[in-house]
């Protein structure tokens, strides 16, 4: 084996590109179960917006165009989550099932025509000075622009639970609906806008994949990134700083054992392709502090 | 009382099956001390909840202050200085204090400001509180305190309580009474709910009774008797318990140095109890709620096995039995929390009276249940104890408060039980349900069982034990036959601190 192979600035860099479509998929849910509510959706909506973000990328020509028109196809469909499960009171894990089910058929659908095409160029910025710094440029500065909108949406998300008004109505209505309701708030309304909210950053870690990553559209192609995306939200506590810590861990451990298994370790490559999750799940489990809100889950009923 | 805040004309309010208020109409004057009676269902809380906004009524007008008064969500009839406190408090436990105050308030001012009006106010009412804190580590009283400071920091022209003393110890009554009077005397109307009538007597001026959703009657409670009061909410002639002079008979039941660790982090351990208890007596043990109560019914009803000579029952040590083992040798127990603990809300009757009366009343062969029997069971404890429910396939959730409380209490003295153990057994229960609930109790002792009531209800426990024991911080004080015994004797039972806060705030 040869580790001199492996370049710890790119790894480094790399790292942040890997983890991005979790991270967005992620502070999406996190929101989503911070009102109160458990969308098991996240795969069926990444892949949705992978889907409309590669197809309205190619026939625009604009990978921002993309993106929107993948955040709006996630929002859509998570938007029948929550009519499903706010309006219609189904079963939200089961809903939540049935939604990641239905995401993957259709997106493999509307795809058909889509597969073996390149997706348009969506370039790295190159930060003028701080991506000059040596070491720290390259690695932190010197990304596409869709790295630092899944920063700020965290830090947005992050600000907007802690310190505006809005997001404590979130909160309170996810930590007990009845009272929330009781004080005169709209439980519904802010779990459907925070449902499609989820949504819509599902959608854009989908198109993600499909119009950076990869990049290119194929069936299946989000392959699980929606349920580590659930997982680490749970085990970050909820919490978007935490949240954050995790899907960098979980995206280092990936790009590393891709360049172990390239510079040929002597560990079978199944145990190499295990790691990012054992090692997520481990490390989350023992940071793991703090309680689910309270209302998660449950369906809300306006009855007297 | 000449000037009137609100008025209420006709209010009705139907929901399928059931009239909630027909045609309730009273005034309520401004800084006058409002009381609203009557039984479990009587309509007070769709009432009140119509008149903070929660509810539609169906017809019906109100008007505050000489204008009408309709307000369509609870945030328009805040905004009109009603402020309402709940019975189930509607607070947030992994909220702060500030926080929650702020999710109450129209407009909320930043956070440090909102701590910073917290400390004004709990100063000026002597309610203490840290607006720092999360409010699912407060105590039910300090819970009550974020509610009403959060009314206070409004500054309604009429607050509403709903039941408001039912979880709080003697002494956060009484500061809650010192604040109220403050409040009336500076002019806000007090609307309040409120199943316990010697209260009702001390702080209100006025009282409206409802029965089925009408209003059958007004009194000044100062001069009303309470009976009289409870008659006119039941609408017959009140029945109360009669204690029986009856022999007690051996030691059925004995703790030895009772020990426990806390089973949870938000418990209390017990502490080296040891009281002997007799066929055909009623022993009585009162105390604040958190001071082991829930620790010890679980240690006699087995869901806490301890060392098995701790608890010696007709001389055989069971302390290490678990629950259905006691039941067939006749210790019964029913647990406080009636919505789960003691019954699983989305069950029927029947399926509730298998669980736990499956061993006693055999109605498993050969690990299938008897459907029929179990159901002749639910429908003579239905019976017996006038449980009010069209029958045993009913869910729980379905009744009230009072008839599941009938049910859970019924289902185990059906059971014939040589030791009954209950915990709070008419809590939240309506005076006629209550003293069905007690007779019951007496009667399983007259007839040569042993009865251990725990309840935070003093005048309960003087109205049926025979002796008297306090639980405190997990210790139990000597057992004291309960006649003769005064309010200051308890106090002292109770233990040191709590009675010279009291003192503290009378003074």
């Amino acid at each position: 084996m040869d580790l001199s192979s492996i370049n710890p600035i790119l790894l480094l860099a790399s790292l942040m590109v890997a983890a991005t479509p979790i991270i967005l998929a992620a502070i999406g849910e996190l929101v989503v179960e911070r009102a109160g509510v458990l969308n098991l959706g996240v795969e069926g909506m990444m892949i949705t917006g992978a889907v409309c973000g590669f197809i309205v990328a190619v026939n625009t020509g604009s990978p921002w165009l993309g993106f929107l028109g993948a955040a709006v196809g996630g929002a859509i469909l998570s938007l029948l989550f929550g009519v499903l499960t706010q309006l219609l009171l189904s079963n939200q894990v089961a809903t939540g099932l049935a939604l990641t089910l239905f995401g993957l058929g259709l997106s493999a659908l509307m795809g058909q025509g889509y597969i073996g095409i390149k997706a348009p160029e969506f370039a790295d910025w190159h930060i003028p000075l701080l991506g000059d710094i040596p070491i720290i440029g390259p690695v932190i500065f010197q990304h596409d622009p869709m790295v630092y909108v899944g920063l700020i949406i965290v830090t947005a998300v992050w600000a907007f639970l802690k310190y505006s008004r809005a997001g404590l109505i979130l909160r309170a209505v996810g930590e007990n609906h009845e009272a929330a309701h009781a004080l005169g708030y709209h439980v519904i309304r802010v779990r459907l806008l925070a449902i499609m909210f989820g949504g819509a950053c599902a959608g854009l870690g989908g198109a993600y994949l499909s119009l950076v990553r990869v990049p290119q559209w194929t069936e299946g192609m989000t392959a699980g990134a929606g349920w580590i995306a659930l997982a680490i939200v749970v085990f970050a506590s909820w919490r978007p700083w935490r949240l954050l810590l995790g899907a960098y861990l979980f995206g280092g451990v990936t790009v590393l054992q891709l360049n172990l298994q390239a510079a040929g370790a002597a560990i079978a490559v199944e145990y190499l392709s295990m790691a990012p999750y054992l090692a997520t799940i481990v490390v989350l489990v023992i940071m793991r502090a703090g309680r689910a809100p309270g209302s998660l889950g449950q369906s809300f009923h306006a009855s007297r | 009382m000449t000037d009137v805040l609100l008025q209420l004309r006709g209010l009705t309010k139907a929901y399928p099956g059931v009239v909630a208020n027909k045609d309730v109409s009273f005034d309520i004057g401004r800084g006058e001390v409002h009381a609203l009676l009557g039984e479990n269902g009587a309509g007070k809380s769709t009432l009140v909840k119509t008149i903070y906004g929660l509810v539609k009524p169906d017809s019906g007008a109100m008007t505050l202050e000489g204008s009408s008064f309709q307000p369509p969500e609870p945030r328009v009839a805040r905004a009109a200085g009603v402020a309402m406190v709940f019975q189930h408090f509607s607070l947030f436990d992994a909220l702060n204090v500030a926080e929650n105050i702020a999710l109450g308030m129209e407009n909320p001012p930043p956070q440090r400001e909102i701590a910073a009006q917290v400390r004004a106010v709990s100063d000026q009412y002597g309610l203490p509180l840290d607006p720092t804190r999360i409010v699912g580590e407060l105590s039910a009283g300090e819970r009550q305190r974020v509610e009403i400071i959060r009314c206070l920091l409004q500054d309604p022209k009429l607050l509403i309580m709903d039941e408001p003393t039912s979880v709080l110890t003697p002494q956060e009554v009484s500061i809650l009474f010192e604040t109220l009077r403050k409040l009336s005397a500076e002019g806000t109307a007090i609307l309040y709910i409120s199943h316990k009538l010697e209260e009702i007597r001390t702080l209100c001026d006025n009282a409206t009774v409802l029965r089925l959703g009408e209003v059958v009657g007004t009194c000044d409670p100062r001069t009303t008797s309470a009976r009289d009061m409870a008659e006119l909410m039941v609408g017959t002639k009140l029945h109360v318990p009669k204690k029986a002079t009856r022999e007690t008979g051996e030691v059925i039941l004995s703790l030895k140095g009772l020990s426990a660790k806390a089973p949870h982090r938000f418990g209390t351990a017990l502490r080296d109890i040891t009281v002997d208890v007799q066929r055909g007596e009623v022993l009585g043990i009162g105390g604040v709620a958190g001071n082991g109560q829930d620790e010890l019914v679980a240690a006699l009803s087995g869901e806490m096995p301890t060392s098995a000579a701790m608890v010696t029952y007709k001389n055989q040590p069971i302390g290490q039995m678990h629950p259905n083992a006691r039941r067939k040798i006749g210790l019964l127990a029913a647990p406080e929390e009636r919505m789960g603990h003691a019954a699983a809300p989305d069950m029927s009757l029947t399926e509730n009276a298998i669980m736990t009366a499956t061993t006693r009343e055999a109605l498993t062969s050969r690990g299938f249940l008897h459907w029929a029997k179990a159901r002749r069971f639910a429908e003579g404890v239905i019976k017996t104890f006038d449980v009010r429910t069209p029958g045993p396939a009913n869910a729980a959730r379905s009744l009230s408060g009072g008839n599941l409380q009938k049910f859970v209490i019924g289902r185990e003295i059906m059971q014939a039980p040589d030791v009954l153990v209950v915990n709070q057994p008419t809590w939240g229960v309506d005076a006629s349900a209550a003293a069905a609930i007690r007779q019951a109790l007496l009667d399983l002792a007259a007839k040569g069982a042993a009865v251990i009531v725990i309840s935070q209800d003093l005048d309960e426990l003087m109205e049926i034990s025979d002796r008297f024991a306090a639980l405190n911080e997990g210790r139990l004080s000597k057992p004291r036959p309960a006649s003769g015994l005064t309010v200051e004797d308890i106090g002292l039972m109770l233990g040191g601190a709590h009675d010279m806060e009291v003192a503290h705030v009378d003074a």
